[in-house]
């Protein structure tokens, strides 16, 4: 009775313990994937607001909890509660303000075509020439304010996406004793 | 859209009373939920469809249907003649747009749109010459005679969409359609206030009929339906007159809100439910309105595209109510005009039914292909009270006619849990209105189902926007990479074919040395 007792505990943890060792050798996990899935959240401009070298250093930073959630300028409030929801932690939404998305716009009358603003712009939104005035594409933009920082005529700016009938949708109803 | 219980005329009674009517209803109609709105359709429903005196200016927005704007292709300036193409359809999913009459294109530029935002559109300003020139049409003595093809292109070339109200492009709906088993003709006009397809039936029947059999040749469809709602007798007479010799049933259903909702539509004559998320289609069932099938009559037939549309002018603030033929683009103040005017101050201006009708601000707005009714309605009749709170009654569950919990949705919306609400089947919502329209304690629920459905809309948006920027920052620095990887290997090249040369010229120096010595 001892010896059963004995012998099938022992061939239960042998198996058991080939079983873990198998799943720790197959189904292992390279690196954390929560970085991966904050670097998708993220604008991906690689505009380097947040003081980290692009997005991936960004998420690494989120990830080990060693930067606030609403380092991202560009993302804006909707990007802080995400993270903030995904992280599990207290979104601080006192340092950000909402303007709604932006994007740049070139000032034309004062644009003098020195194409500075298109050779940092990091998703390629500003088509230019020399000596020509440059245009940016709304589409492309992700508002990270490099283009603003280098234009020497104070040109370009950040301006509220303009409303059109294709993004309108009905306000939230206010909070009235419901 | 209606935010509260816009049509509040009705009583409905006790909530016990209203709970025995909808199992009544569900057993008798084969339609879940649903709401009795008092039809107030008698204000407009005996006057005849009369032709609205051509205006002086009209005024086209370039968008008209779901879909991607049409593309102007005629300029400023130039002269049109009615019927003539001056937008053109942009993409796949897309409708383009005709002079309604022969004049002058003004300007192209913004005016306010047919719609709650009251943003301005692109629109065409065309004035109007009078003259009623029509570009030569491409009529057609024998349509019966045509491809299926060959009528899709047409009726995509006429640019009619659905004038129900949702506006998709007819065309597409009948190339994706092709071989269903069903097709239905929606007569149920359920909204309140409405009567232009009523009177299109019982004036036009026979027009209507070959325009549905063209569409029944289009899809091959096996079986026709037609269902028109029971408070409808004469149209129901008219058009099983007309349809005697066709092989098509003329079916009365009972008269119920949101019963010309297509899902809705379906289950009532079919008993066939389309899954979550699917079409029609999947399910084998193509549904159009009739006014669309007269459209495709007029396209078909007369070659004649969508320039003008039956609007139901009515609403308790308006003089004398009435059904008018309008040309698309025509000021909404012209048709208030040509009812008598105001009798009493309008309390809301609404584009289509009372239940799921656009409000408007503006008077200035054109009527547009969509466009079915103009109501003034008047503050009696809107009934518009303070929300107050959610006595959890449930009756907006028994009114629901996609079998949603709407209190339930709207909790979840109001908690800025936008996730809980989808869960719950947010994206079934038809934005029928019915809740609001029950709620005994006036929360307008399908005002958060609005809100709520555009919120994730924008943040899809914001999502593939954000995908394709990161494809644009990744694919810029890679070509970075790139440019800096071909610098260093050209210099790489240089040094070493100086490095050549150098060598060279030492060796060639060297052995002249030698030579020498």
């Amino acid at each position: 009775m001892l010896v059963a007792a004995i012998v099938s505990l022992t061939v239960l943890g042998t198996v058991l313990g080939l079983l873990l060792g198998l799943a720790a050798r197959y189904l292992r996990v390279e690196g954390n994937p929560i970085i991966a899935e904050i670097e998708q959240m993220l604008p991906g401009s690689q505009c380097g607001q947040c003081g980290y070298p692009g997005c991936t250093g960004a998420a690494q930073a989120l990830a080990d909890g060693s930067a606030p959630v609403n380092l991202c300028p560009p993302g804006g409030v909707a990007l802080v509660q995400a993270l903030a929801n995904k992280l599990g932690v207290e979104a601080d939404l006192s340092g950000v303000e909402d303007q709604g998305p932006q994007v740049a716009e070139v000032k034309e009358e004062i644009c003098i075509g020195c194409t500075r603003c298109f050779k940092v712009c990091p998703t390629d939104a500003i088509m230019g020439a020399a000596q020509q005035i440059h245009v940016v594409f709304r589409e492309a933009c992700t508002a990270c304010s490099k283009c603003v920082d280098v234009c020497p005529t104070e040109a370009l700016s950040l301006q509220a996406v303009p409303v059109t009938l294709q993004s309108w949708y009905w306000n939230k109803p206010k909070l009235e004793a419901v | 859209m209606t935010t509260r219980r816009e049509a509040a005329c009705c009583g409905e009674g006790s909530p016990l009373g209203y709970a025995v009517t909808t199992l009544f209803d569900r057993f008798f109609s084969g339609m879940r939920g649903g709401v009795h709105p008092e039809g107030r359709k008698d204000l407009s429903a005996a006057r005849g469809i009369r032709a609205l005196p051509l205006p002086q200016k009209l005024y086209v927005p370039l968008q008209q249907h779901i879909g991607a704007p049409a593309t102007p292709v005629v300029n400023v300036g130039e002269r049109v003649l009615k019927g003539q193409l001056i937008a053109a359809a942009q993409g796949n999913v897309s409708a383009p747009v005709h002079a309604p009459t022969s004049g002058i294109i003004v300007a192209l530029g913004d005016h306010v749109a047919p719609h709650p935002s009251g943003l301005p559109v692109p629109t065409f300003t065309l004035a109007c010459d009078g003259l009623e020139e029509w570009v030569p049409l491409q009529a057609c003595d024998d349509p019966f005679a045509l491809e299926a093809e060959d009528i899709a292109a047409r009726v995509a070339a006429a640019g009619i969409v659905g004038l129900g109200g949702a506006t998709f492009p007819s065309a597409l709906k009948l190339n994706l359609s092709r071989g269903v088993q069903t097709l239905i003709i929606n007569g149920g006009e359920c909204e309140p206030y409405l009567t232009c397809d009523d009177r299109i039936m019982r004036e036009r029947a026979t027009a209507i009929v070959e325009g549905i059999s063209l569409i029944a040749q289009a899809v091959s469809a096996k079986e026709v339906i037609v269902g028109i709602e029971d408070n409808k007798p004469e149209a129901i007479e008219a058009m099983r007159g007309a349809a005697r010799a066709a092989s098509m049933k003329v079916v009365a259903m009972p008269s119920m809100y949101p019963m010309g909702s297509e899902k809705q539509i379906i289950q009532v004559l079919t008993g066939q439910e389309i899954p979550a998320g699917g079409r029609p289609a999947d399910i084998g069932v193509l549904v159009h309105n009739v006014a669309t099938a007269f459209a495709v009559h007029q396209a078909i037939r007369f070659g004649r595209p969508l320039i003008s549309r039956i609007v139901t002018v009515s609403g308790g603030a308006i003089k004398s109510p009435c059904n008018v033929e309008a040309l698309v683009g025509t000021p909404v103040q012209q048709l208030i005009d040509f009812a008598g005017g105001f009798s009493q101050a309008a309390a809301r201006m609404v584009l289509g039914g009372p239940m799921m009708g656009q409000h408007i601000t503006n008077t200035a707005v054109p009527v547009v292909k969509g466009s079915s009714g103009i109501l003034a309605l008047t503050s009696d009749e809107i009934g518009q009270n303070e929300a107050s709170p959610c006595i959890r009654c449930s009756t907006c569950v028994r009114a629901c006619p996609v079998g949603l919990l709407p209190l339930e949705m709207a909790a979840h919306i109001r908690g800025s849990d936008l996730s809980g609400a989808v869960d719950l089947g947010l994206k079934d919502c038809i934005a029928c209105g019915s809740c609001s329209y029950v709620c005994p304690a006036h929360i307008p629920l399908v005002h958060y189902f609005n809100y709520a459905k555009g919120d994730l809309a924008a943040q899809e948006r914001g999502k593939l926007k954000q995908e394709a920027t990161k494809k644009l920052a990744d694919a810029r620095s890679e070509r970075i990479a790139r440019i800096e990887r071909e610098r260093a290997e050209m210099m790489a090249k240089r040094k070493a074919a100086r490095e050549a040369k150098e060598r060279a010229a030492k060796e060639a120096a060297a052995k002249a040395a030698a030579e020498t010595a």
